[in-house]
């Protein structure tokens, strides 16, 4: 494993749309605990590739290997399972069900469900229903909304089911972590906060992130790489200096004269 | 964090401490059955009872149908035909099953399933109580089973798909039901014995239904069926399966991304539910001696949903609530008790208000005393014209199903239970033991990630 | 052969009758993308209305004021009429508020509509519980006789005026200014209230549309089947709404021209079925090729495959 240099690879992936080609030879390596970034104006092609990469969509062509493993082709609850696990730019919580449940049903994938297990309540799974209740709690504490467990998820504030749906995701015990603009509609401050609380889970847990963001502050002070996305297609790739640097994304963000 | 199997491991409690926790249902099941058909059964008049055996069928059909409209937000219109299939497969057991073994058709139990057809049997159990008991669970298996091949090609598609595929398996099971070959009347056993069992399991009755069945299904029997029924139900939901369950009604595509296996789990709450109407048509049957697919309709499909609906989508004892008032409701109106119609008012009301309004205060009071008053005053009015009202009843559902989804889509009480309506927060479900100090955790944690980077195990 | 044409004829037929109301499910979902269940109650309550109308007319006595056709047409825009303002009302008391719940709750609605149209016409003050039959319009018999194949008169009315309406909603739906409307919202609901359209008459004009065709085929259906008495409340509607409805799913839901095919097609193969392998599972047959279809091409012969946006 500790060969492998990429913990993510991601190998021209692409799709179209009917006659639209919404990502073309897309191509990513993420090192194990990297911290990447994906930008690109507004239809750029950054969450369908997050789709594409999540199984949500199938790519017409390419190939992603996670710790070497191809997922192409495989359901999204096995990419999940796999270890890539994701947020959503349009926030995806189970609104009805508590916050510490939402968290719970990340723990699912790894445990063991019998129907048997399940409605005799054996030691087996009352073991594990409280060794899922303890690491949810732990998580939520991270995120500091243990105080809110028991809350519907739908009646938290925007910045609170954010934070929510990643710890949700990092219940999954993922190895690759996508986040879908996890900044939108934060204020400054939450903003502020968010990083050192990325950089925190990237570091507590060991695992890599790859965000969409369209918050340059974020974007540029968090990723040690960034790729850029311009219809469908990858303009540049570098460290935050050279991206921002970069004649083609100057031209793709501003149009030109 | 330490993988999750791992850890629970070492959180699992010793097998003999759990052991209260498996065995109560079992025990709290047969004390009810008990206590309705020797205590309750007895005190109250052969007809009430016998309300309350159908009330008790309907609960069955109603929280299972609630498994799958529900917990996971698919919507099957076909119930009764899974009700219809289990019925007929308890039935040809029950039938031609006592004609093999016993000779006859006649009731071979004991006194638990004895309704006074008959001779008192003496003895507690008897040998036709084995029969009736396993052709049940048999029908709620061929059920599942039935439910396994029409779910799992529909489960795929879109929910609205599914809605139509189990009217349409609802419709061809009636259809088929219908036609098979006349029943071999029980006086004919002798002729019956000899013919192989596959031919037998033809000769349903057709369009005449399938009589004469000897009736084991007493309070007893349906009692400790709803039980079980009711404690499977509640525990799958307030499982870690019924969070997966709810995620799928939720968020279909964000459920999926957390690595539930959607279909899987849609398939098993369809199966699941389809065992339990399975098991309440075989009790049904046996009850009045009598099946008759045409009974067993989409109309019959219709009644359980509403009953689904009203006492909310996902509610366990909110399906239970709707389907016993449900089933008495026609019977107080064509009959109402001396005492029940001001206070029947008063608690539609009151339950209008609970459905409408979000506080309460003194103008939910008073729109609940309105409320009494013209809901009594119709009353009066039609007992003065001689109207009927039980004949509008079905209107009544209808309207009520309509003004359900424009005021509260959610149904009276939602995914919730009755006991979580009083206090905005859930109890802390499994509260931990011993709750670690906030500081300690991401510390060690942060230790033993950057101890050994590449240590960390749990993803495959 | 005589059987095979007769057959034929005879699918086609009832093919066009559940064409009719197949489009009314089809044009519903396009535009508001739910299941018009109440679709076949509103398609029984267009043969109660044909057969109240008739008889209110003098249909069939022996004073019938005016010759056949002409009472027909009465018959027909009268029962579009009412069945058309019963659909505006449905759509905008029961429907139009959930214009942005889920499908689900919608369809529990539409459950709900469709109890309440069955047991009210079942009431004495609307058709009451009796069966009734349609009183007589045309000559019975048939009309002429091609390669042994008995073409009655009725068949003949059925076969026209499916065809006249079909002809009518193509020129609707492709020539007229109200046509782009309802394409344009069916297309996208948003975007074309961004282009000035007024949606919520757009979708009531469409919901109107397809309840008047489901009542001419209620008409229809009580012209051809005149002589038979009809129940109020009988799983016989429910059948042959759902029958429509896999017409359209069929057909490719949403889809008009999918929507006409698709009914040809379940009418022939019921047809074919009882003729040709037994009468006595003529309802499985449809749901078979439900099953069929949805496993195999579930967008429906002529529909498009739809990617759900994340």
């Amino acid at each position: 494993m500790s060969t492998s240099p990429a913990v993510l690879d991601v190998d021209g992936i692409a799709i179209s749309f009917g006659g639209l080609k919404a990502v073309q030879g897309f191509s990513l390596k993420i090192p194990p605990r990297g911290l990447y970034g994906l930008i690109g104006p507004n239809g750029a092609g950054k969450t369908t590739c997050f789709n594409l990469l999540t199984g949500v969509y199938q790519p017409d062509s390419g190939a992603v290997r996670l710790e070497g493993v191809n997922l192409v082709g495989n359901k999204p609850h096995l990419i999940a399972a796999a270890g890539l696990s994701r947020t959503f730019q349009n926030i995806r919580l189970f609104g009805e069900l508590s916050v510490l449940d939402n968290v719970k049903l990340g723990c699912h994938l790894r445990g063991r469900h019998t129907l048997a297990g399940t409605i005799l309540r054996t030691a087996a799974y009352t073991g594990q229903e409280r060794a899922i209740t303890d690491r949810s709690m732990e998580l939520l504490r991270i995120f500091g909304l243990d105080g809110r467990a028991q809350e519907q998820a739908r009646n938290l504030p925007y910045g609170d089911q954010r934070r929510l749906e990643i710890a949700r995701a990092l219940a999954t015990e993922p190895r690759v972590l996508l986040l879908d603009e996890p900044a939108a509609g934060m204020n400054p401050q939450e903003k502020i906060e968010l990083r050192g609380l990325i950089r925190q889970i990237r570091d507590r847990f060991n695992l890599a992130i790859l965000l969409i963001e369209h918050d340059m502050g974020v974007v540029m002070n968090l990723c040690e790489h960034i790729t850029v996305l311009n219809f469908g297609q990858v303009i540049a790739a570098g460290t935050p200096e050279t991206v921002q640097n970069d004649p083609k994304v100057v031209e793709a963000y501003l149009g030109t004269e | 964090m330490k993988p999750l199997t791992e850890q629970s491991r070492t959180m699992s409690p010793a097998a003999w401490t759990v052991l209260p926790r498996m065995a109560w249902p079992l025990l709290a099941g047969l004390g009810i059955a008990i206590l309705m058909q020797f205590a309750v059964g007895p005190s109250v008049s052969g007809f009430t009872s016998q309300i309350m055996l159908i009330a008790g069928i309907n609960i069955i059909m109603a929280v299972s149908l609630t498994v799958v409209n529900g917990f996971t937000g698919q919507f099957s219109m076909g119930h009764a035909g899974f009700m219809a299939v289990g019925g007929y497969v308890a039935a040809t057991l029950t039938y031609y099953g006592s004609i093999k073994m016993f000779g006859t058709a006649d009731f071979a139990g004991g006194t638990i399933s004895w309704t006074g057809s008959g001779e008192n049997p003496g003895s507690i159990v008897g040998k036709g109580d084995y029969l009736f008991v396993i052709s049940c669970l048999v029908g709620g298996v061929v059920s599942a089973i039935a439910g396994y091949v029409v779910g799992l090609p529909s489960l795929r598609l879109r929910g609205d798909y599914l809605a139509i595929v189990t009217l349409g398996f609802g419709e061809i099971v009636r259809v088929l039901l219908q036609g098979t070959n006349p029943q071999i009347q029980p006086w004919k056993a002798q002729e019956a014995a000899e013919v192989p069992f596959y031919k037998l399991a033809t000769m349903l009755g057709g369009p005449m239904g399938f009589n004469l069945l000897p009736t084991y299904t007493t309070l007893f029997w349906v009692y400790l069926f709803v039980v079980l029924t009711l404690i499977v139900c509640y525990r799958l939901k307030s499982s870690s399966s019924g969070r997966a369950f709810l995620s799928i009604r939720e968020d279909e595509i964000a459920s999926q991304a957390m690595g539930v296996d959607v279909t899987k789990y849609k398939v098993r709450a369809f199966v699941l539910a389809s065992f339990f109407a399975g098991v309440a048509g075989g009790l049904y049957a046996m009850s009045i001696g009598a099946i008759n697919a045409g009974d067993l309709g989409f109309q019959k499909s219709f009644d359980i949903i509403i009953m689904v609906v009203l006492g909310g989508m996902g509610s366990i004892s909110g399906a239970t609530v709707a389907a016993v008032v449900l089933t008495i409701l026609p019977e107080f109106l064509r009959d109402p008790p001396p005492v029940w119609p001001l206070g029947l008012a008063f608690l539609v009301a009151v339950v209008l208000a609970q459905a409408v309004r979000k506080h309460w205060n003194i103008r939910t009071l008073a729109g609940i005393a309105v409320g009494t008053a013209i809901l009594e005053g119709a009353r009066l009015y039609c007992v003065s014209r001689g109207i009927d009202i039980a004949s509008f009843r079905l209107i009544l559902y209808a309207l009520l199903l309509i003004a359900m989804m424009l005021l509260r889509p959610q149904g009276l009480l939602g995914v919730r239970e009755v006991w979580e309506l009083f206090g905005h927060r859930r109890p802390n479900p499994n509260p931990s033991p011993d709750p670690k100090p906030d500081a300690a955790p991401p510390s060690k944690g942060t230790s033993k990630a950057t101890g050994n980077p590449t240590s960390k195990g749990g993803a495959s | 052969m005589t059987q095979f044409l007769q057959t034929l004829f005879d699918g086609v037929t009832v093919g066009c009758l559940y064409a009719l109301i197949a489009l009314g499910y089809t044009m519903v979902y396009g535009i508001l993308k739910f299941i018009n269940f109440a679709h076949s109650d509103v398609f029984a309550l267009g043969v109660w209305m044909s057969i109240t109308i008739a008889a209110w007319l003098g249909v069939g006595a022996a004073d019938q004021p005016a010759p056949a056709w002409y009472m027909g047409a009465l018959v027909l825009l009268g029962t579009m009429a009412f069945c058309g303002f019963v659909g505006f009302v449905i759509e905008r008391v029961a429907y139009k508020p959930l214009r942005k719940a889920p499908r689900l709750n919608v369809l529990i609605t539409a459950i709900g509509v469709s109890l309440l149209l069955q047991n009210i016409g079942q009431q004495k003050f609307a058709f009451g519980p009796y069966p009734k039959s349609m009183p007589k319009l045309l000559e019975g018999g048939a009309l002429f006789t091609i390669a042994d194949v008995q073409v009655r008169t009725s068949d003949v009315a059925v076969i026209g005026t499916a065809l006249a309406l079909m002809a009518a909603l193509q020129f609707l739906i492709y020539r007229t200014k109200l046509g782009s409307a309802m394409r344009a919202v069916s297309f996208n609901t948003r975007n074309a209230s961004l282009m000035g359209i007024n949606v919520d008459r757009v979708i009531s004009f469409t919901f109107v549309v397809g309840t008047m065709l489901a009542a001419a085929a209620g008409f229809l259906y009580g012209l051809k089947y005149e002589g038979q008495a009809k129940q109020t409340a009988d799983s016989m509607w429910v059948m042959l709404g759902l029958k429509a409805f896999v017409a359209a799913v069929v057909g490719g839901i949403g889809n008009v021209r999918g929507a006409v095919l698709g009914g040809l097609l379940i009418g022939l193969i019921e047809f074919f079925g009882v003729a040709y392998v037994s009468s006595q599972f003529r309802d499985a047959y449809v749901f078979a090729i439900l099953i069929v279809v949805l496993l195999f091409k579930p967008e429906g012969v002529l529909g498009r495959a739809t990617v759900e946006k994340v």
